[in-house]
């Protein structure tokens, strides 16, 4: 359901860089990342500790601590959101654009009553009265799944069940009608039971208030089903990205490949011999001049050391059919993988 | 769910390889007083289970259904409230755990040891690796002399994949925690258990990393004849370690049986809730199953009768006054549901 907006995309990023200033010197944790974001889809971002993906989320969001030097342009609406920061403007961040973050406890003022950290988004950014905020907050809980919602108004976050804590901070996040929202591991810290019931929440509401949503995961089982476009990323690097069906229907990029198949499947017989990949994900400070996954790569040639691998296009079909490009599948990797998982260089 | 009953134990008779044997087990802790009245927490009621020689059991489970409790009764760290835990039942070497306490309880210790889901915080940061993995035969001088202790030491680290000569003067900040977790199952198995206890050993990793560690246990359970319990939340990592399943909920057990039987024919309906509610929901359950309400009911005063019913789809009168028995619904394969699909 792509609808190809004449006005651009809603949110572009481009070329986006993120280099902290530490005491054993610079430390590059977002390097080179690219995409648009078409109004109305969900973007999901997939990656392990240390790829990056919950740093460029804190960039969307201006989170980031002074000492992190930002490079590359960010658009949202037509608006740079660069020049947005630099000028001090509070009331976009909260309001077009807001965050749920994994640990729905630290999310949430533990002495503040439910209903007055609702309202108070409402009252900061939108002006409203006090009366009128709280009846805003009741709707927002009632809309979210919050049973009881006029008795949870007036408790304390301790209160609430992990789950229930998560919808009043989805609750927060949706009280001043944002654009796009970006949910960074939502369910995380929750169960399986209760993890479904906020992911699928969060569909509904993208869908019934048109808003675009990036989905920000470790596992590509919860990106399967719910996200329209997936980017991977590894050692603060986007490996590959495609429209959901492309990316697990053609995987292209050794790691995403890995990835899928280092998981233990709930439909595979007990005891199935798991494919580890070696080593481990390289941190920061380790991001060098070549391919973040050359050093763990089963098909790695001498040229990945080489350069770092640029994003892209990847050639419809297994061969290779002449000129066909697919537009919106990109890959960062010089090794053509067969289908089949082995290298045909 | 509320389940009770033994009929899943298999008989000491007719299984002389059973090496541990649960009944009863209770753990209770008290939770202050309301209203002048003493609460109590059941973490823990009524659960019994077994596990043959060289079988890996798996317990799944959500936060709070009292799978770490067990884990942690079953080495006596505390022991339980009441119940008995007994090793090689009905041979001459049984010993009922319990019931020990002091030296002799020290004794038996060797013979279970135990990993735990976070591998940094379970390692002393100011020692060397090699001094960590060899604490618990220094202690115990199995080997008779420290020569042997450090060849075994050595043996051992070369087994879960770290370099002895690295081990001598690294601290645990030093390696990742995938690595950390290597020299955990070291720890453990240089005492040459009898039963490992894995309790989230996985669940701190990246995904990256988990399946090094999964399969490292299939290793090592081979070359060392080890004896699993495998604690997770995770159902797909369950199902790939585990010969057998066991499913609790507030306390109880659920379900028990072979993996692939359990998982392919899911009988309880909080068993088939768990399935359909994975990222990827396994096939063999109908995705409407996980439509339940969120609300965990209070281990300090659980429901009456079945403790699953406040959220079951299929709860009648009768689960709120009977509680159901672990009965067999296919081979090795029982169930604790009044109304179980079969």
């Amino acid at each position: 359901m792509s609808t190809a907006s004449a006005a651009g995309p809603l949110l572009s990023v481009q070329d986006l860089g993120v280099t902290f200033g530490t005491a054993d010197g610079p430390v590059r944790a977002v390097d080179g990342v690219s995409f648009d974001l078409t109004e109305g889809r969900t973007l999901g971002i997939v990656g392990e500790s240390g790829s990056g993906k919950s740093v460029t989320a804190k960039a969307l969001m201006n989170l980031l601590p002074s000492y992190a030097e930002v490079e590359g342009s960010i658009t949202f609406g037509g608006r740079d959101l660069r020049a947005l920061a630099a000028a001090r403007e509070r009331h976009f961040w909260g309001v077009e654009l807001t965050m749920v973050f994994q640990d729905p406890m630290t999310s949430l003022n533990p002495v503040k009553r439910i209903g007055e950290q609702i309202a108070e988004c409402l009252r900061v950014h939108l002006g409203r009265s006090r009366k009128v905020a709280t009846a805003e907050a009741l709707d927002l809980l009632e809309r979210v799944g919050i049973p009881e919602p006029r008795k949870r108004l007036r408790q304390y976050p301790h209160e609430l069940s992990g789950g229930l804590r998560q919808r009043v901070v989805i609750a927060m996040a949706l009280a001043c009608g944002p654009r796009l929202l970006i949910a960074d591991e939502p369910t995380t810290a929750l169960d399986v039971t209760v993890q479904k019931h906020i992911l699928d929440l969060l569909d509904d509401l993208r869908r019934e208030r048109a808003m675009s949503m990036i989905l920000i995961t470790h596992d590509l089982g919860v990106v399967k089903g719910r996200a329209d476009d997936v980017m991977v990323m590894y050692g603060g690097r986007t490996m590959e990205s495609a429209e959901t069906p492309t990316l697990f229907g053609r995987m292209h990029h050794p790691y995403t490949r890995a990835l899928l198949e280092t998981i233990p499947r709930i439909d595979a017989p007990a005891h199935t011999r798991l494919v580890p990949i070696p080593g481990r994900p390289p941190s920061p400070a380790e991001v060098g001049r070549s391919c973040p996954f050359a050093a763990r790569c089963r098909h790695r040639i001498d040229d990945c050391l080489d350069g770092v691998p640029p994003l892209v296009p990847v050639p419809v079909g297994a061969a290779g059919a002449e000129g066909a490009e697919d537009a919106s599948h990109h890959s960062a990797c010089i090794v053509s993988v067969g289908s089949d998982g082995r290298g045909d260089s | 769910m509320a389940g009770s009953g033994t009929d899943h134990l298999r008989d000491p008779a007719a299984h002389d390889d059973v090496v541990l044997r649960v009944e009863h087990l209770v753990q209770e802790f008290p939770a202050g007083r309301s209203g002048g009245r003493r609460q109590v927490v059941h973490a823990v009621s009524d659960v019994s289970l077994d596990v043959r020689r060289g079988e890996t059991l798996g317990i799944v489970g959500e936060s709070g259904c009292g799978k770490s409790t067990t884990a942690r009764a079953l080495v006596q760290l505390p022991p339980p409230t009441s119940g008995r835990v007994v090793l090689d039942p009905g041979a001459a070497t049984e010993v009922e755990m319990v019931a020990l306490s002091g030296s002799a309880l020290r004794a038996v210790r060797p013979r279970m040891q135990m990993i735990f889901q976070d591998p940094i915080s379970s390692l002393n940061p100011r020692r060397s690796v090699r001094d960590i993995v060899g604490e618990g035969l220094a202690i115990w001088s199995k080997a008779s002399d420290g020569l042997h202790q450090q060849a075994r030491v050595d043996e051992v680290l070369e087994a879960v994949g770290i370099d002895p000569e690295v081990a001598a003067t690294r601290r645990p900040h030093q390696f990742s925690g995938g690595q950390c977790q290597r020299i955990s199952i070291a720890r453990a198995v240089v005492m040459d258990p009898e039963i490992l206890i894995c309790d989230e050993p996985v669940s701190a990793l990246d995904v990256s990393v988990q399946a090094q560690i999964l399969n490292l246990l299939e290793d090592m359970k081979e070359r060392y004849g080890l004896t699993l319990v495998f604690i997770s939340h995770d159902l797909s990592v369950v199902r790939n370690v585990s010969d057998r399943v066991a499913v609790m909920y507030l306390g109880k057990l659920c379900e028990v049986g072979d993996a692939d039987a359990l998982y392919e024919r899911p009988a309880h309906p909080y068993t088939r809730v768990l399935l359909a509610s994975a990222p990827e929901p396994a096939p063999t359950v109908d995705p409407s199953d996980a439509d339940i309400g969120d609300e965990i009911p209070s281990p300090i005063d659980p429901p009456s009768g079945c403790r699953f019913r406040t959220r079951c789809p299929r709860a009648t009168d009768r689960c709120a006054s009977e509680e159901p028995v672990m009965r067999q619904v296919g081979d090795d394969h029982f169930v604790a549901c009044h109304f179980p699909s079969i």
